[in-house]
């Protein structure tokens, strides 16, 4: 077997359209995810112990089983309870379940990390409660969370790959399909390892810069 | 007779099973400094607490230039919660400095000092800055107005903090182990902006495990032990030999470290 990078590039413009819609999904994934995923840990942080456990428990089930399970689950068991999704409408839905439940933990956490001492201080200065979380407890938790979320966002990047199982055209399946097609797995799978890899990286360098830029605004400093 | 600023009656403060505070009665004087001073786990950092509201007491009563604080009794002698709006406007009275000073790391200097007055006052931004620039000046530190907490040292933190306070022209100020996280150096410019305080005539709550301060500024020293208050008075009459033994035996080592003004 020959490494023959040349079949792969006859196919760059499929190549680019799996890109696209990688790229599309994960980016929408994650917008989604952080919007869901803030409110839910909003609600669970300042909504009471029933909101709390209630939200809990199934943030729990979505982050305790494995997402390809999920996405099969939806995809193939959603039309038995008469849930029918195109592919990529149901790839993004779960992605942005998946990673709301995944993003609300970080969230959560990060509220748990602004200092009771910040609360407090804001209370003796006549603030309510609810400016309180609008002007300190808010803006205190999204520095504290930037590295995490970056790093979780590098995770459902590589995850969105599952969505080939469900015939999304996304890079993956692209890929795959071109493997397949002209009998040349290792080339394809290679070139697919090193876009994943660019993304991933670009990504965490972004994190980096916003880290950096935002390090004054925290105590903590690395 | 002086006017009293705070007023405290039977006071009781419960965790759980631990009674921290017993029956504390003490009367605040207006314009003046009151110390509370005591050993590690003497109830007086609580004590300060509820007069902040930041604890809620178990059981008596605190009055803020007259306005009962948190709680209220009914003429059945029932203990009932005010309105929040009732409860923030008492506490508007008061500004509290933290031994770990609190500020918000988001905002620069100025911006801490200006939040409560655009959020809470609804002052326009203009007039808010202007105001807090004024605050961070009595502090000397309007050249760092621009600078974050994470770029300031402990002692500047804790002036942004006293100026953060201040902004709101409370009526009294508490101080909460203000100086305890600094080192010595950093200690005095946070202990001078103090006295500067004492001298212009602001009622203060003080506490401290600064005696040669509580000695110098204060007008009333509180020692409390074990959640009581053993005894209050003035510093020429609470230092004056003989002492209460506690206090004695308290002090033994602050001599040990060099305090000998007070021998």
């Amino acid at each position: 077997m020959i490494f023959n990078p040349e079949v792969i590039i006859e196919k760059l413009p499929e190549l680019a359209n799996g890109l696209l819609v990688t790229i599309l999904l994960w980016v929408a994934g994650i917008a989604g995810g952080v919007v869901l995923g803030f409110l839910v840990a909003t609600a669970r942080r300042f909504g009471g112990f029933v909101t709390n456990a209630v939200l809990g428990s199934i943030v729990e089930v979505l982050r305790g089983t494995p997402f390809l399970i999920q996405i099969f689950l939806l995809y193939y068991g959603g039309p038995f309870v008469g849930l029918m999704l195109d592919p990529i409408p149901c790839g993004l839905i779960g992605l942005m379940v998946y990673s709301a439940a995944c993003y609300s933990e970080i969230f959560r956490a990060g509220f748990g990390a602004v200092p009771a001492g910040h609360v407090e201080a804001a209370g003796c200065l006549g603030m309510t409660r609810l400016q309180t979380i609008r002007r300190i407890q808010i803006p205190e938790m999204a520095v504290i969370v930037l590295p995490p979320a970056v790093n979780l966002s590098v995770i459902l990047l590589k995850e969105s790959a599952v969505l080939s199982i469900i015939t999304v055209p996304e890079l993956t399946a692209t890929v795959s399909a071109i493997g397949s097609q002209q009998y040349a797995y290792l080339e394809a799978i290679f070139i697919l390892a090193v876009v994943y890899w660019v993304l991933v990286e670009l990504t965490d360098r972004i994190g980096r810069l916003a880290e950096y830029r935002l390090s004054r605004l925290r105590f903590s400093k690395a | 007779m002086t006017l009293s600023a705070i007023t405290i009656q039977n006071l009781v403060k419960r965790f759980g099973n631990a009674t921290v505070l017993q029956d504390i009665n003490l009367e605040i004087p207006q314009g003046k400094v009151s110390c509370l001073i005591g050993p590690s786990g003497s109830g007086k950092s609580t004590l300060l607490r509820c007069l902040a509201f930041l604890e809620e007491s178990t059981s008596g009563m605190i009055t803020i230039n007259g306005e009962a604080l948190g709680f209220f009794e009914t003429p059945s002698g029932k203990r009932e919660r005010l309105p929040p709006g009732q409860i923030r406007a008492v506490r508007a009275q008061t500004g509290m400095v933290f031994q770990q000073f609190n500020l918000w790391p988001h905002m620069t200097a100025l911006g801490n000092v200006s939040e409560a007055l655009k959020i809470v006052r609804k002052m326009p931004k203009a007039d808010a800055d202007e105001k807090a620039m004024a605050q961070l000046r009595k502090v000397g530190l309007e050249n760092r107005a621009g600078h974050y907490p994470s770029q300031l040292s402990g002692g500047q933190q804790q002036r942004v903090a006293i100026a953060r306070a201040l902004a709101l022209e409370p009526k009294i100020m508490l101080f909460d182990e203000a100086t305890s996280a600094l080192d010595p150096e950093l200690t005095g410019e946070v202990l001078k902006v103090m006295r500067d305080l004492a001298d212009e005539g602001m009622t203060m709550v003080v506490v401290t495990h600064e005696i040669g301060f509580a000695a110098t500024v204060a007008n009333q020293i509180s020692f409390l032990d074990h959640g009581r208050l053993l005894f209050s008075g003035p510093p020429a009459e609470v230092f004056a030999k003989p002492r209460h033994p506690r206090l004695d035996q308290f002090l033994d080592t602050y001599l040990d470290r060099g305090a000998s003004m007070l021998a």
